[in-house]
């Protein structure tokens, strides 16, 4: 990898070369009822609007590549006929600026299901190609479990990487467009000083987390404890309601509605973003459900991101950021539930 | 360098209909329903065939597989191929009229086009059963994925040993295809039918297809050394048949079951089929029953 320092007030020259292109990154969007500030990716137009020092946002970046509701294909109607034309609905790169680690990993980790054959989805493999993404250092929030799902530093799935070393950025570079972008602000090589303090910032972040989650064995312990009375009482309180899926950035099922127009011309395929967590997420036709209970659907949810995806590419599908417990109405987090099938047993 | 980053238009780059293709994933061919005969009350065939001709030619499957068929502007579900693999784009799919989408369909006519991609799935492996006995076992609609095999078989008599068809329905009523056991009879295969609910013109068996398959176990003939199994119908009936099946002796990689599951895509990114990591629409329909048993709550 090849390595940059550069001065902060280098950062608003870096923004404006990007900002031709759309620029997505963390803004405030008002306050929570404690009067704490509340983020949220969205498109930036100024560099004074790019809250770098946010702590955690409380969706992800998600809806900037697969959106909630998309659409698919169209159809034009002619008696017996049609026709469809589909559309992969992206015609920008986007750049996106300062996502933390865990974003980035999402990413990857998407991409593996995603992109990957026997039939990737052109309509994420098409928005993920035009991504030129700026990663940033971030700070450990109380619910923050990235450490133990391996996912607190991000490897590769970004352009350029920026920690923050007080007065400078140290940079990480991994694509030849963020080098050429990097050439046109005043960057020097780092020097010996500057790897020292860069693994100084790092040794002293990695000792802020506070939540952990004991992977050890995990997949053979959901395994073990199928049966475990530990899923029965997170399903009772569970309300079913999806909002862990829907701040999830690693949450990618969906349904697929088609509607005719009204002229009976013409007619839309729409993709939805859907929550294992719905009480119709497994019905079948004739009214059949394979999880009618709500601890089953809450247990599946489990065995998907930390059985199943590491049974199918020997990782987690959870990233750990945490942000599924804080939106969570009831209460549950998945270091709680993971804690609780390890203590409780079966 | 530019201020604006370079775009990359996936669309416009070339592609052909090969699995692998970003382009194949919304693409379906259009076919037209070419005949539709009423079976039941309540399920019809479609016979279906591709319009374009080297489409039509080119669109292979294997017994066990299934489509997505899609009504523009109505909706897209899974649909388990019907017929025989030897008639390629010229497809049949029974289907019973149960929701939106099969409802809609049940009223479309002969001419009508709809929208067809796949074939996706795994399949019942025919060619590994060669030169030993197939049972093929089927509750209700289950007949319905195990014609494709019995069409298979049938297509190459001389290649199997004896092939044994039992099929449970509800009633005399909902018995499906019952045009073609006398031609199947024809053929040499063993078809034994059980009904729930007899109504007074029925001559056959009455009771559970379990007691039908208990009185062929029971027969000095069968070999579970020499037999492959496949069943399909409602999981129910998988528990009780592979158990019956496991205690005569057939080893459970020698029977398939087809299993059921809400699909919105087919091409495992949708997720709605999924158990654990398995995908119902990738790594099956089609499982030996070593696999089921080993995926939670798949039956």
């Amino acid at each position: 990898m090849i390595f940059a320092t550069f001065s902060k007030k280098e950062l608003p020259r870096l923004f404006d070369l990007l900002a031709p292109n759309t620029v997505v990154g963390p803004v405030q969007k008002g306050l929570d009822r404690a009067g704490r500030p509340l983020y949220d990716f969205d498109v930036i137009y100024r560099f004074q609007d790019l809250r770098l020092d946010y702590p955690t946002t409380i969706h992800s970046a998600k809806r900037h590549f697969l959106p909630h509701r998309e659409s698919l294909c169209t159809f034009t109607l002619q008696g017996n006929d049609w026709e469809k034309q589909v559309d992969y609905n992206v015609y920008k790169p986007v750049v996106f600026f300062g996502l933390h680690a865990c974003d980035i990993n999402a990413l990857n980790k998407l991409d593996k299901v995603l992109s990957s054959p026997p039939y990737p989805n052109p309509y994420y493999t098409a928005k993920r190609r035009n991504m030129f993404i700026i990663g940033q250092g971030c700070q450990p929030q109380p619910q923050c479990f990235c450490r133990s799902m391996g996912t607190d530093t991000a490897l590769h799935g970004f352009d350029l990487f920026l920690t923050d070393l007080g007065d400078r950025y140290f940079a990480e570079i991994l694509s030849a467009t963020a080098y050429q972008f990097l050439q046109k602000i005043i960057t020097r090589p780092p020097t010996a000083k500057d790897h020292d303090r860069y693994k100084e910032v790092v040794t002293e972040r990695n000792q802020q987390f506070q939540t952990t989650v004991d992977t050890t064995d995990l997949t053979k312990l959901l395994d073990l404890e199928f049966e475990s009375a530990a899923w029965q009482q997170w399903g009772d309180k569970c309300l079913s309601c999806g909002t862990c899926a829907n701040v999830c950035p690693t949450c990618y099922c969906y349904g697929v509605e088609e509607t005719v127009d009204l002229d009976l011309r013409g007619a839309a395929k729409t993709k939805y973003l859907y929550s294992c967590n719905l009480i119709d997420f497994a019905e079948v036709a004739g009214g059949h459900n394979f999880r009618p209970q709500t601890a089953t659907r809450l247990k599946y949810r489990y065995y998907h991101k930390h059985r199943g995806f590491v049974e199918a590419y020997e990782e987690s599908l959870c990233v750990g950021c945490g942000r599924c417990g804080e939106a969570c109405l009831a209460g549950i987090t998945v270091p709680d539930v993971l804690a609780s099938v390890r203590a409780l047993g079966g | 360098m530019a201020p604006q980053l370079p775009f990359i238009n996936l669309l416009a780059q070339p592609g052909g209909r090969r699995r692998q293709d970003l382009g194949s994933f919304e693409y379906s061919y259009q076919a037209e329903i070419t005949n539709v005969y009423p079976l039941t009350k309540a399920e019809k065939l479609y016979q279906l065939q591709l319009i374009d001709p080297e489409e039509r030619r080119r669109f292979s499957f294997l017994p066990g597989q299934f489509v997505m068929l899609e009504l523009p502007g109505i909706g897209e579900a899974p649909f388990s191929i019907s017929s025989s693999p030897l008639h390629h784009g010229d497809l049949e799919l029974c289907i019973r009229d149960v929701g939106n989408l099969t409802h809609f369909l049940s009223r479309m006519q002969r001419g009508a086009r709809v929208g067809i991609s796949g074939p996706f799935g795994t399949h019942f492996p025919v060619e590994n059963m060669v030169g030993q006995d197939v049972l093929l076992i089927g509750g209700g609609l289950g007949i319905v994925p195990l014609r494709a095999p019995l069409f298979a078989v049938l297509e190459n008599r001389s290649r199997y040993g004896r092939l044994d068809v039992m099929y449970g329905a509800k009633s005399p009523a909902d018995l499906l295809f019952t045009y073609q056991y006398d031609s199947w009879r024809q053929f040499d295969v063993n078809l034994a039918i059980t009904v729930d609910r007899p109504n007074r013109g029925w001559r056959g068996a009455t009771g559970l297809i379990t007691e039908l398959l208990k009185e062929r176990i029971a027969k000095a003939d069968f070999q579970p050394a020499t037999s492959f199994a496949i069943v399909c119908g409602p999981p129910v009936m998988f528990r009780f048949v592979c158990a019956l099946l496991t205690e005569a002796g057939l080893p459970m990689q020698k029977m398939f079951v087809s299993l059921e599951r809400r699909m919105h895509c087919g091409r495992g990114k949708c997720c709605r089929c999924n158990i654990g990591a398995t995908y119902i629409c990738l790594d099956g329909p089609v499982f030996d029953y070593w696999t089921v048993m080993n995926l939670k709550e798949a039956i």
